[in-house]
Protein backbone atom coordinates (compact mmCIF):
# COMPACT_ATOMS: atom_id res chain seq x y z
CA UNK A 1 0.00 0.00 0.00
CA UNK A 2 2.68 2.44 1.11
CA UNK A 3 4.91 1.35 -1.74
CA UNK A 4 2.14 1.82 -4.27
CA UNK A 5 1.47 5.28 -2.98
CA UNK A 6 5.06 6.44 -3.35
CA UNK A 7 5.14 4.91 -6.82
CA UNK A 8 1.95 6.79 -7.66
CA UNK A 9 3.38 10.07 -6.41
CA UNK A 10 6.51 9.48 -8.44
CA UNK A 11 4.48 8.74 -11.56
CA UNK A 12 2.21 11.76 -11.17
CA UNK A 13 5.24 13.96 -10.64
CA UNK A 14 6.78 12.63 -13.84
CA UNK A 15 3.59 13.06 -15.82
CA UNK A 16 2.79 16.54 -14.53
CA UNK A 17 3.39 19.05 -17.31
CA UNK A 18 6.56 21.01 -16.62
CA UNK A 19 5.95 24.73 -16.42
CA UNK A 20 7.93 26.40 -19.19
CA UNK A 21 9.49 28.74 -16.64
CA UNK A 22 12.04 30.45 -18.87
CA UNK A 23 9.64 31.07 -21.72
CA UNK A 24 7.07 32.44 -19.26
CA UNK A 25 9.66 34.83 -17.87
CA UNK A 26 10.63 36.11 -21.29
CA UNK A 27 7.01 36.77 -22.24
CA UNK A 28 6.32 38.45 -18.90
CA UNK A 29 9.33 40.71 -19.44
CA UNK A 30 8.46 41.71 -23.00
CA UNK A 31 4.74 42.35 -22.49
CA UNK A 32 5.07 43.85 -19.00
CA UNK A 33 7.84 46.12 -20.25
CA UNK A 34 5.84 47.15 -23.29
CA UNK A 35 2.82 48.10 -21.17
CA UNK A 36 4.99 50.22 -18.87
CA UNK A 37 6.55 51.83 -21.93
CA UNK A 38 3.07 52.72 -23.13
CA UNK A 39 2.39 54.18 -19.67
CA UNK A 40 5.52 56.30 -19.96
CA UNK A 41 4.27 57.69 -23.29
CA UNK A 42 0.87 58.51 -21.79
CA UNK A 43 2.52 60.21 -18.79
CA UNK A 44 4.76 62.24 -21.09
CA UNK A 45 1.73 63.29 -23.10
CA UNK A 46 0.10 64.74 -19.97
CA UNK A 47 3.36 66.40 -18.96
CA UNK A 48 3.46 68.06 -22.38
CA UNK A 49 0.06 69.54 -21.47
CA UNK A 50 1.86 71.31 -18.65
CA UNK A 51 1.36 68.88 -15.77
CA UNK A 52 4.09 67.99 -13.29
CA UNK A 53 5.10 64.34 -12.86
CA UNK A 54 2.89 64.15 -9.77
CA UNK A 55 -0.11 65.75 -11.46
CA UNK A 56 0.26 63.45 -14.47
CA UNK A 57 0.14 60.28 -12.34
CA UNK A 58 -3.61 60.17 -11.84
CA UNK A 59 -4.75 60.85 -15.44
CA UNK A 60 -2.12 58.37 -16.66
CA UNK A 61 -3.62 55.70 -14.41
CA UNK A 62 -7.12 56.51 -15.66
CA UNK A 63 -6.02 56.17 -19.31
CA UNK A 64 -4.18 52.90 -18.66
CA UNK A 65 -7.19 51.50 -16.80
CA UNK A 66 -9.37 52.57 -19.73
CA UNK A 67 -7.10 50.79 -22.22
CA UNK A 68 -7.15 47.64 -20.06
CA UNK A 69 -10.94 47.77 -19.78
CA UNK A 70 -11.53 48.20 -23.52
CA UNK A 71 -9.11 45.40 -24.44
CA UNK A 72 -10.83 43.20 -21.86
CA UNK A 73 -14.25 44.04 -23.29
CA UNK A 74 -13.03 43.12 -26.76
CA UNK A 75 -11.79 39.78 -25.40
CA UNK A 76 -8.16 40.60 -26.21
CA UNK A 77 -6.67 41.13 -22.76
CA UNK A 78 -7.39 37.63 -21.49
CA UNK A 79 -5.55 36.24 -24.52
CA UNK A 80 -2.65 38.52 -23.71
CA UNK A 81 -2.56 37.29 -20.11
CA UNK A 82 -2.51 33.66 -21.27
CA UNK A 83 0.77 34.39 -23.03
CA UNK A 84 2.33 37.01 -20.77
CA UNK A 85 1.18 35.76 -17.35
CA UNK A 86 2.14 38.31 -14.73
CA UNK A 87 3.44 40.57 -17.53
CA UNK A 88 -0.22 41.17 -18.30
CA UNK A 89 -1.56 40.90 -14.75
CA UNK A 90 0.86 43.04 -12.73
CA UNK A 91 0.51 46.36 -14.64
CA UNK A 92 -2.49 48.54 -13.78
CA UNK A 93 -4.10 47.46 -17.08
CA UNK A 94 -4.20 43.96 -15.56
CA UNK A 95 -5.86 45.35 -12.45
CA UNK A 96 -8.53 46.80 -14.73
CA UNK A 97 -8.81 43.42 -16.45
CA UNK A 98 -9.23 41.71 -13.07
CA UNK A 99 -12.18 44.00 -12.33
CA UNK A 100 -13.83 44.08 -15.75
CA UNK A 101 -13.52 40.42 -16.81
CA UNK A 102 -15.41 38.83 -13.88
CA UNK A 103 -18.01 41.62 -13.97
CA UNK A 104 -18.71 40.75 -17.60
CA UNK A 105 -18.59 37.01 -17.01
CA UNK A 106 -21.10 37.03 -14.17
CA UNK A 107 -23.57 39.36 -15.83
CA UNK A 108 -25.98 36.42 -15.93
CA UNK A 109 -26.11 36.41 -12.12
CA UNK A 110 -27.66 39.85 -12.20
CA UNK A 111 -26.52 43.45 -11.99
CA UNK A 112 -26.22 43.47 -8.20
CA UNK A 113 -24.61 40.22 -7.05
CA UNK A 114 -23.29 39.42 -10.52
CA UNK A 115 -21.73 42.56 -11.97
CA UNK A 116 -21.61 44.69 -8.81
CA UNK A 117 -20.05 42.12 -6.50
CA UNK A 118 -17.73 40.41 -9.02
CA UNK A 119 -16.09 43.71 -9.93
CA UNK A 120 -14.24 43.29 -6.64
CA UNK A 121 -13.27 39.60 -6.66
CA UNK A 122 -9.60 40.47 -7.16
CA UNK A 123 -9.72 44.22 -6.59
CA UNK A 124 -11.29 43.71 -3.15
CA UNK A 125 -8.34 41.86 -1.60
CA UNK A 126 -5.85 44.16 -3.35
CA UNK A 127 -7.59 47.28 -2.03
CA UNK A 128 -8.15 45.87 1.47
CA UNK A 129 -4.55 44.77 2.03
CA UNK A 130 -3.13 47.76 0.16
CA UNK A 131 -5.07 50.12 2.40
CA UNK A 132 -4.16 48.16 5.52
CA UNK A 133 -0.45 48.11 4.64
CA UNK A 134 -0.44 51.81 3.72
CA UNK A 135 -2.18 52.64 7.00
CA UNK A 136 0.19 50.62 9.19
CA UNK A 137 3.34 51.85 7.43
CA UNK A 138 2.23 55.47 7.56
CA UNK A 139 1.02 55.27 11.17
CA UNK A 140 4.36 53.86 12.29
CA UNK A 141 6.21 56.53 10.32
CA UNK A 142 3.95 59.21 11.82
CA UNK A 143 4.56 58.00 15.36
CA UNK A 144 8.30 57.70 14.88
CA UNK A 145 9.09 60.81 12.80
CA UNK A 146 6.08 63.08 13.34
CA UNK A 147 5.34 63.20 9.58
CA UNK A 148 3.61 60.46 7.63
CA UNK B 1 16.52 57.20 -21.68
CA UNK B 2 13.48 57.32 -19.42
CA UNK B 3 11.69 55.10 -21.94
CA UNK B 4 14.37 52.42 -21.77
CA UNK B 5 14.24 52.31 -17.98
CA UNK B 6 10.45 52.26 -17.94
CA UNK B 7 10.53 49.20 -20.20
CA UNK B 8 13.35 47.40 -18.41
CA UNK B 9 12.25 48.06 -14.83
CA UNK B 10 8.57 47.39 -15.57
CA UNK B 11 9.51 44.20 -17.38
CA UNK B 12 11.74 43.04 -14.54
CA UNK B 13 9.00 43.63 -11.95
CA UNK B 14 6.73 41.41 -14.04
CA UNK B 15 9.49 38.78 -14.30
CA UNK B 16 9.83 38.79 -10.51
CA UNK B 17 6.08 38.36 -10.16
CA UNK B 18 6.09 35.52 -12.70
CA UNK B 19 8.94 33.81 -10.85
CA UNK B 20 7.07 33.99 -7.55
CA UNK B 21 3.91 32.71 -9.26
CA UNK B 22 5.70 29.74 -10.85
CA UNK B 23 8.08 28.79 -8.06
CA UNK B 24 5.93 29.43 -4.99
CA UNK B 25 2.84 28.16 -6.85
CA UNK B 26 0.68 31.08 -5.78
CA UNK B 27 -2.41 32.32 -7.60
CA UNK B 28 -2.24 35.62 -9.55
CA UNK B 29 -4.52 37.22 -6.92
CA UNK B 30 -2.12 36.27 -4.13
CA UNK B 31 0.83 37.68 -6.07
CA UNK B 32 -1.04 40.95 -6.67
CA UNK B 33 -1.78 41.33 -2.94
CA UNK B 34 1.84 40.53 -2.12
CA UNK B 35 3.08 43.18 -4.56
CA UNK B 36 0.70 45.93 -3.49
CA UNK B 37 1.69 45.38 0.17
CA UNK B 38 5.38 45.34 -0.82
CA UNK B 39 4.87 48.61 -2.70
CA UNK B 40 3.30 50.21 0.36
CA UNK B 41 6.11 49.00 2.63
CA UNK B 42 8.82 50.23 0.27
CA UNK B 43 6.93 53.50 -0.13
CA UNK B 44 6.94 53.95 3.64
CA UNK B 45 10.67 53.28 3.79
CA UNK B 46 11.26 55.90 1.09
CA UNK B 47 12.78 53.31 -1.26
CA UNK B 48 10.01 53.24 -3.82
CA UNK B 49 10.01 57.00 -4.31
CA UNK B 50 13.62 56.87 -5.49
CA UNK B 51 12.68 53.96 -7.71
CA UNK B 52 9.86 56.00 -9.31
CA UNK B 53 12.20 58.91 -9.99
CA UNK B 54 14.50 56.53 -11.80
CA UNK B 55 12.06 54.31 -13.72
CA UNK B 56 8.97 56.51 -14.12
CA UNK B 57 6.02 54.51 -15.43
CA UNK B 58 8.15 51.35 -15.09
CA UNK B 59 7.59 51.74 -11.35
CA UNK B 60 4.18 53.43 -11.22
CA UNK B 61 2.26 51.30 -13.76
CA UNK B 62 2.93 47.89 -12.09
CA UNK B 63 0.83 47.20 -9.01
CA UNK B 64 3.46 48.03 -6.35
CA UNK B 65 3.07 51.59 -7.64
CA UNK B 66 -0.51 51.42 -6.40
CA UNK B 67 0.63 50.68 -2.84
CA UNK B 68 3.22 53.43 -3.14
CA UNK B 69 0.54 55.91 -4.31
CA UNK B 70 -1.55 55.08 -1.24
CA UNK B 71 1.35 55.78 1.15
CA UNK B 72 2.21 59.00 -0.69
CA UNK B 73 -1.44 60.08 -0.47
CA UNK B 74 -1.47 59.53 3.27
CA UNK B 75 1.70 61.61 3.59
CA UNK B 76 0.07 64.51 1.73
CA UNK B 77 -3.19 64.24 3.66
CA UNK B 78 -1.49 64.12 7.07
CA UNK B 79 0.49 67.22 6.13
CA UNK B 80 -2.76 69.06 5.37
CA UNK B 81 -5.15 67.82 8.04
CA UNK B 82 -3.20 65.89 10.64
CA UNK B 83 -3.75 62.30 11.79
CA UNK B 84 -7.15 62.10 10.10
CA UNK B 85 -5.15 61.95 6.88
CA UNK B 86 -4.18 58.39 7.85
CA UNK B 87 -7.77 57.47 7.04
CA UNK B 88 -8.49 59.65 4.03
CA UNK B 89 -5.16 59.82 2.20
CA UNK B 90 -4.80 56.40 0.60
CA UNK B 91 -8.15 56.37 -1.18
CA UNK B 92 -7.95 60.03 -2.18
CA UNK B 93 -4.69 59.40 -3.97
CA UNK B 94 -5.80 56.18 -5.65
CA UNK B 95 -9.35 57.33 -6.40
CA UNK B 96 -8.74 58.02 -10.10
CA UNK B 97 -7.71 54.47 -10.93
CA UNK B 98 -10.31 52.80 -8.74
CA UNK B 99 -13.22 54.87 -9.95
CA UNK B 100 -12.14 54.52 -13.58
CA UNK B 101 -12.00 50.73 -13.19
CA UNK B 102 -15.45 50.63 -11.54
CA UNK B 103 -17.05 52.84 -14.20
CA UNK B 104 -15.39 51.07 -17.12
CA UNK B 105 -16.22 47.70 -15.56
CA UNK B 106 -19.89 48.57 -15.24
CA UNK B 107 -19.98 49.96 -18.77
CA UNK B 108 -18.14 46.99 -20.28
CA UNK B 109 -20.42 44.46 -18.62
CA UNK B 110 -23.40 46.23 -20.16
CA UNK B 111 -21.90 46.70 -23.62
CA UNK B 112 -19.77 43.62 -24.29
CA UNK B 113 -20.74 39.97 -24.30
CA UNK B 114 -18.08 37.74 -22.72
CA UNK B 115 -16.25 35.51 -25.20
CA UNK B 116 -16.57 31.91 -23.99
Amino acid sequence: MGLQQTRYQQLSKEKMPKRPVLRNLLWAFMIGGAICLAGQFVQLFFMHQGMSVKEAASPTTVVMVGIGAVLTGAGLYDRLVKRAGMGGTLPITGFANAMVAPAMEFRAEGLIMGVGARLFTVAGPVLAYGMAAAFVVSAVRYLVTGVA
Amino acid sequence: MSFVWAFVVGGLLCVLAQLILDLARLTPGQVLVLFVVAGALMGGLGVYGAFVQFAGAGATVPLPGFGYTMVEGIGEAVKQKGPMGLFTGSLTASAGGIKAAVLFGLAASLIFKPKA
